[in-house]
């Protein structure tokens, strides 16, 4: 048997086939994690501009 | 020489994980949250300062998830107990949604960043009361009193009275004996609340193998107990105005609810030893929730009015 086509049966008997449960599943929480993300990015972001004031924004070009 | 371990490389990759980011909100405890995020906001509207809100309101978020991510790590290490428990056996861990690891990592990476946030959000003392309380929870309750001593939920009540500390220290940057006897009122009132569930949950608490008050001590010691310490909670109730930092009908009110406390913790003592339905005691358990409720909302409106009133 020629090693590719060992390699690929090799291949395809490790993978596993997510069911629609899980790849729904999988979706729920990569939105969740990316909504999380942003919205943390963004508090970090705007708490940062608080924090240290509008004389952040008041320096020489 | 192989890299990889033949038994590794044999292994049958596990189920892939069907967790929603539902099962990882319900890591979080949101109803245990929701009781740190009310109590947190007190501590930070009676502390005599006035902070940007919007630095407020992200370092009420970073106490939130500080407190999940302790819950978190408690679910990653309970899961075992969690199991044989009714009450905790359809937790994400315990019902196989969410892998230990999983658990543990989540609520790992949740107190780095929640404890990180509010440092820089807000000050490192109250960072560090936070990085305090989940390591307290965890390591200190969860770990090892939970399951060695029947006094684990007076000592790790600690952890839950912190938040009003927390949410105070964040603001004024301080901790003074105002947010000592807000932490003072949640920890006295923590063993009169869990030893009531004990004793109507004795049965789960005996599976699990936990040390509860009426599991080694008995019911008429643990009785005995709550009234002793219902009595402190309705004295620790009234501190704020005798203190001077809550007005006199605040007073009033929580002399009355302490004294309501104690009537429940006084049926609950009078209960005879062989009655399993243990109304007195689901009642007084019922009541302590209401009791923490009033306490602290009566103090959020009594701050609001001095602050309009100022």
């Amino acid at each position: 048997m020629p090693d590719d086509e060992r390699n690929e049966r090799d291949n395809r008997e490790d993978r596993v086939t997510p069911t629609q449960a899980q790849l729904r599943a999988r979706r729920n929480r990569n939105i969740a994690i990316a909504l999380a993300l942003a919205a943390f990015v963004i508090l970090l972001y705007l708490g940062s501009i608080m924090k240290l004031g509008p004389a952040l924004f008041n320096r020489s070009m | 020489m192989a890299l990889v371990e033949r038994e590794h490389i044999d292994e049958r990759p596990g189920p892939l994980s069907e967790a929603t980011a539902g099962d990882f909100i319900a890591l979080l405890k949101p109803r245990v949250m929701s009781l740190v995020v009310f109590t947190a906001f007190v501590g930070m509207l009676l502390a005599p300062a006035s902070p940007h809100p919007f630095l407020a309101v992200i370092a009420m978020l970073a106490i939130a998830v500080g407190a999940g991510a302790s819950g978190a790590l408690n679910m990653w290490y309970d899961a075992d107990i969690d199991r044989v428990m009714a009450r905790t056996a359809n937790r994400p861990v315990p019902r196989g949604r969410v892998a230990p690891g999983e658990a543990l990592g989540f609520g790992l990476v949740l107190s780095v960043l929640s404890v990180m946030t509010l440092g820089l959000m807000a000050n490192w003392l109250a960072a560090s009361l936070l990085a305090f309380t989940i390591f307290f929870y965890v390591v200190v309750y969860t770990m090892w009193l939970k399951r060695s001593t029947p006094q684990n939920i007076v000592i790790g009540g600690a952890a839950g009275a912190l938040p009003p500390m927390i949410g105070w220290a964040a603001v004024a940057g301080t901790v003074t004996v105002e947010s000592l006897v807000l932490f003072l009122i949640i920890f006295l009132w923590t063993p009169p609340h869990f030893w009531a569930l004990a004793l109507f949950k004795s049965g789960d608490y005996a599976r699990a193998g936990i040390p509860m008050m009426p599991n080694v001590a008995g019911e008429r010691h643990t009785k005995r107990q709550i009234f002793a310490y219902s009595l402190a909670v309705a004295v620790s109730g009234v501190l704020p105005a005798a203190l001077g930092f809550a007005s006199l009908a605040y007073g009033v009110l929580a002399a009355a609810l302490g004294g309501a406390f104690v009537w429940y913790a006084w049926r609950v003592l009078r209960l005879e030893d062989g009655d399993r339905a243990m109304r007195p005691a689901k009642a007084l358990f019922g009541f302590s929730l209401v009791y923490l409720f009033a306490i602290f909302a009566a103090l959020l409106v009594d701050g609001l009015a001095s602050l309009l009133g100022a």
